[in-house]
């Protein structure tokens, strides 16, 4: 019944896609297929911190595999699409169970850390091993419109298509995942880690999975990217993109599929509105390219201040009943935190 | 021999300014439990001003003591105004909010002062030190530089242990409600706290700059490295900080003259994972886990 | 929990299509890029100036360019696109192209080839530029390049010395501009070759084409025997330690490096902390001495600093910026003061205002209407030589720009000359031949004849 429900609601979503990318210009179709590559990762990334209590500044290393894997599945594979695009998830799922095991016993800031060290050293792989991954210059990537559409139809609508209809498919698996067993047993060991180990339930394995899912998802999105920008080098991966996920999921709002729409419309609409904004009052060249990152970042600021549940959360207060279970998943970053009365002061 | 000394020594110099930037988080976790992600955004500002000074003045220490300042200020400022709001409010919130305030501190920093590298001055001469004929890799500036971290960090402990306002940074972080209750005004030492903290990350800032230049983005790279030192350490340690801080200079100096600059990345990666399966909390936690 | 999901949905639904409609209010322009072939160059001089391509209008032409504004590759290079735009205002301000204003726009890539992709994306396909100018960086191009030629989109003089811009029949659209690192190798590898028999030989170059391809050009002329340490270094760590202490032990007596100026700085002020004093030759984008006092001056206080920059060898392929008798300088100079008084007079300002003229001179022989293809033509029928020391390779099977360069010494925080002007090719076993045609001078107007 719940997949029913889902996949009337993606079919829904995909027709009124179909009809933007039509309505809209083609570069506005970059744009959508953009939010939507950028939707699939912060989707899984979202899940992994709002569900499982788990935090990882570094899902832009697991974009990266998949980019590369789906890179070179095309240049020298030629691969179709649909086996790329599988086979990229299964790479970061991959890469996710082993970073996954590696990581089960870190929390907190710890936990961040070592996804932030790893967000900085993967891409450094494609600089030392260039022969296979191309370097600083990286590899390209190209798709071309099947002949079946026509010659003159809009390349970028067809990446629009491509790329929503794979990330539809992921937010769909994505909502059984979290109404299930599995999902439910996330939220429990996020709320109390002990608790859901006297339950019975396998903390580490649940952990891994949560890894090995949010992964896979980061993986999917990173050749999504890789399909629509045509190129992957070391330069699309850097820390910045880790931390635009990150924010992505906490500025959409925590643990919701919807959080990650907004997360991933946030990313790729506002700072270019917010530079338009900007050239149009003709500032002076430093001031002119610098005033669009200052306000992002007040951006940043202001929205956390002002909708502390996230963009989700924040509609969800002015629309609907509050849903009992969206305040709680934030404590990913506290895991460690002392119970203050119960911990001794352990140091120096 | 002399190129291990050379990169170990390099590596201690370096990795003092790591146990700076450590340091500066450290202390903003114990009081706060916030990441401040912009602690090198931050550092970067103050070094601005530093070299505004400077360059009036033309004398380096008002430059120096400046930055301190502003290092305080700032700190303080940020607390009250920025973080205030939403210390009680879910943790993650708070690293969005100082991630935020980074972006907006390296634009800023491009408004007023341009995105062009700026030369800055070093303490002292960085012509390299000899014993005799083996040349030692490191220069006076280095010295200092060890030399200054090492005292503040000492100065901090004091601080800690031997002051009535340590103590009552120390009930804020662990027993805040048992602090309230006793009369100690939270929000003064929370802003105390983060004032120490700017005032450590401007130390920082000067002190490495002459080696990165100065434009916005020059401590990104830094504050990683900071970060994982902290990591490494142990947030909840002061002394962690320092100590894991030179670690990561001398292994990612080592790593990088023997086996090349490319794997350093890989091998600061290797080395706090290795850390972290050994002891998940960092070298120097001792707090006690719950187990079931 | 059924209608609050329910509703969930709905919600999602309905906001997202309401977010885009607005979007899509706000967007200007849906129209398709169209590499129409419309009535040809028109070559009465007194034709009427019609909308002959995209970007063209009977007023202005609308070029675009991706740059690293902010970020970690913003210092130094985000002045060449104002430099450019300095020399298109003069341009503008004596009459324009055929009484058409240039219109500039260059957006921030921040150096990552995603963004790179979609503000390029946006150029063409919604603000319908008629060509893209001198676009930043090699990973950041190559993202756009193949997009550019599908969509026929001149993409002009791009600014990287990568030699992959030369592929006629690959990217018939893409043309270099700058001389490429290959030839630049080549041309330092033979001074030094020459000038340093027997002498042990270090590189310390970028972990990137920037350097690879550099060290490719310095090995066709240096015999490898004579190398005896070659450290790479990546642009975000600037802790070089390692690499000059490798360099120090192998005992190098000449360090080549092909670095950009913050890392030939860091060079040289970790060797003098290591007490490590070879000869230095650096190429010419990491040598403007201007950028390179810049970045030493205030580690004053040692003596031996003010003989930093002395010394160090080089390249230009720019007339030397201390030159007082050049016309080219002197023309630079005049418009860096009029319009960019704010920037420093340095190789990066010289380097956006050299590549305007050039993209002027291609601009006026493609004609009073030109349409996209003119542009084409133009370029691969050859360019007079133009600021550059060396002429352009331009032809219809070589899209290579600059050939040569000239060896130099810095003294006083200025390149002297040394030797003629050599040129030579991109292939190993190419030979490198003095070019000694006086460089034209620049006209009188600063406005090349159409």
């Amino acid at each position: 019944m719940t997949l029913a429900r889902h996949t009337g609601a993606a079919l829904l979503v995909a027709v009124v896609i179909f009809v933007l990318t039509i309505r809209l210009g083609p570069f506005r179709d970059y744009q959508i297929a953009e939010v939507a590559a950028y939707v699939t990762a912060v989707a899984g990334l979202t899940y992994l911190i709002g569900l499982s209590g788990q935090i990882s500044i570094g899902h832009g290393a697991f974009m990266a595999i998949g980019a590369y894997a789906s890179a070179l599945l095309l240049l020298h594979l030629h691969w179709p699409l649909e086996a790329v695009f599988a086979t990229s998830a299964l790479a970061g799922a991959a890469a996710g169970g082993i970073i996954g095991v590696a990581a089960a016993r870190l929390r907190g800031p710890y936990l961040a850390g070592a996804t932030l060290l790893l967000a900085v050293a993967l891409p450094s792989l494609a600089d030392k091993y260039a022969g296979v991954f191309g370097g600083d210059q990286g590899l390209s990537v190209s798709v071309t419109t099947p002949a079946w559409l026509g010659v003159s139809f809009p390349p970028t609508r067809w990446l629009a298509w491509l790329t929503c209809a794979a990330a539809l498919v992921t937010l769909v698996l994505l909502a059984n995942l979290g109404r299930s067993r599995i999902g439910r047993s996330w939220r429990a060991l996020r709320d109390n880690e002990v608790a859901a180990s006297l339950a019975g339930l396998n903390v580490a394995r649940m952990q891994i999975l949560a890894f090995v899912v949010s992964s896979a998802c980061a993986g999917l999105g990173g050749a999504l990217l890789a399909v629509v920008t045509d190129i992957v080098s070391p330069g699309n991966f850097t820390l910045t993109l880790s931390i635009s996920l990150l924010t992505a999921a906490i500025l959409g709002g925590l643990g919701s599929l919807a959080g990650a729409l907004w997360g991933g419309l946030v990313l790729v609409f506002v700072p270019t509105y917010v530079q338009d904004v900007a050239t149009s009052h003709g500032l002076s060249s430093a001031a002119s390219s610098n005033v669009p990152i200052a306000a992002y970042g007040v951006v940043l600021i202001l929205v956390m201040l002002l909708f502390p549940s996230g963009i989700q959360g924040g509609l969800r207060r002015l629309l609907g009943p509050v849903a009992p279970a969206a305040s709680a998943p934030f404590n990913a970053l506290r895991r460690h935190a002392p119970a203050s009365e119960h911990q001794e002061e352990g140091t120096t | 021999m002399q190129e291990f000394l050379e990169f170990a020594l390099g590596g201690l110099a370096v990795g003092m300014i790591y146990a700076a930037i450590g340091l500066s988080l450290v202390l903003i976790w114990r009081g706060t439990r916030i990441l401040n992600y912009s602690q090198g955004g931050m550092a970067m500002f103050t070094t601005y001003v530093a070299l505004i000074v400077i360059n009036h003045t033309g004398n380096y220490w008002e430059g120096f003591g400046a930055a301190l300042a502003a290092g305080l200020l700032l700190g303080a400022v940020l607390e009250r105004v920025v973080i205030r709001p939403i210390e009680n409010k879910p943790p993650l919130n708070a690293v969005i909010v100082t991630i935020g305030l980074l972006i907006f501190l390296e634009g800023l920093a491009g408004i007023i002062y341009g995105g062009q590298f700026r030369s800055f001055p070093p303490a002292f001469s960085i012509v390299g030190l000899s014993v005799g004929h083996t040349a030692l890799g490191i220069s006076r500036t280095d010295l200092f530089t060890a030399a200054a971290v090492l005292t503040a960090a000492l100065l901090l402990a004091a601080l800690f242990r031997f002051t009535a306002v340590g103590l009552r940074l120390r009930a804020t972080a662990f027993a805040p409600n048992v602090a309230r209750l006793l009369g100690v005004r939270i929000g003064r030492v929370l802003t105390l706290g983060w004032a120490l903290a700017g005032l450590i990350g401007a130390l920082a800032g000067v002190l490495v700059t002459p080696s990165t230049f100065l434009y916005p983005n020059s401590m990104d790279s830094i504050f990683v490295l900071g970060f994982t030192a902290a990591v490494i350490g142990g947030l909840e340690s002061p002394v962690g900080a320092i100590v894991g801080g030179l670690v990561l200079g001398v292994v990612l100096n080592l790593a990088g003259g023997y086996l090349g600059s490319d794997l350093v990345p890989m091998f600061g990666l290797a080395a706090l994972m290795l850390v972290l399966m050994v002891r998940p909390s960092g070298l120097f936690s001792t707090t006690a886990v719950r187990q079931v | 929990m059924k209608r609050t999901h329910r509703a969930n949905l709905a919600l999602v639904a309905g906001t997202a299509v309401t977010a885009m409609v607005i979007a899509a209010c706000g967007s200007s322009g849906t129209s398709t890029p169209s590499s129409s072939p419309s009535a040809g160059a028109s070559s009465s001089s007194s034709a009427a100036l019609t909308a002959s391509a995209p970007g063209i209008t009977a007023t202005t032409i609308t070029i675009g360019s991706h740059q690293p504004l902010t970020g970690v590759a913003a210092p130094g290079y985000d002045e060449i696109a104002p430099a450019s735009n300095a020399y298109f205002q003069y341009v503008n301000a004596h009459g324009g192209i055929y009484g058409r204003k240039i219109v500039y726009k260059f957006l921030n890539d921040q150096y990552n080839p995603t963004d790179t992709s979609t503000v390029v994306h946006q150029l063409v396909l919604q603000d319908n530029v008629y060509a893209i100018f001198n676009g930043l960086g090699t990973p950041t191009h190559l993202a756009v390049a193949p997009f550019l030629n599908a969509q026929k989109v001149p993409d002009v003089f791009v600014a990287s010395g990568c030699e992959c811009w030369n592929a006629p029949a690959k990217w018939p659209d893409t043309y270099g501009w700058q001389l490429d690192y290959i030839r630049e190798g080549k041309i330092l590898g033979q001074y030094v070759a020459q000038h340093f028999k027997g002498k042990k030989i270090g590189y310390f170059s970028q972990d990137d084409e920037f350097g690879m391809d550099g060290v490719k050009g310095l090995d066709d002329e240096i015999p490898k025997s004579q190398v005896v340490a070659r450290q790479t270094y990546n642009p975000t760590n600037v802790n070089v330690g390692p690499q000059v202490a490798a360099l120090k032990a192998a005992g190098a007596q000449v360090v080549i490096s092909f670095s950009v100026p913050a890392f030939t700085a860091l060079l040289q002020l970790t060797s003098l902390k290591l007490k490590f004093s070879p000869q230095l030759v650096v190429s010419d984008v990491g040598s403007d001495p201007t950028t390179l006092g810049g970045l030493l001056a205030a580690f004053g206080k040692s003596k031996k600093l003010s003989a930093l920059t002395s010394g160090i060898i080089t390249d230009g392929y720019l007339p030397s910026l201390g030159s007082t008798n050049n016309s080219w300088i002197t023309l630079f100079k005049k418009i860096h003061a009029q319009y960019i008084p704010k920037l420093p007079f340095d190789g990066n300002v010289a380097y956006g205002l050299a590549a305007g003229y050039t993209f002027v001179q291609a601009m006026f022989k493609a004609g009073r209407n030109p349409t996209r293809q003119d542009l084409l033509n133009a370029i691969n029928g050859g360019l007079p030589q133009g600021p550059s020391v060396a002429p352009y390779a331009y032809s219809a099977t070589d899209h290579n720009g600059i050939t040569g360069a000239y060896i130099a010494i810095i003294k006083n925080g200025a390149l002297v000359q040394k030797g003629p002007v050599l040129v030579t090719d991109t292939s190993s076993s190419g030979a490198i031949t003095p070019y000694t045609t006086a460089q034209p001078p620049a006209p009188a107007s600063g406005i090349p004849a159409p």
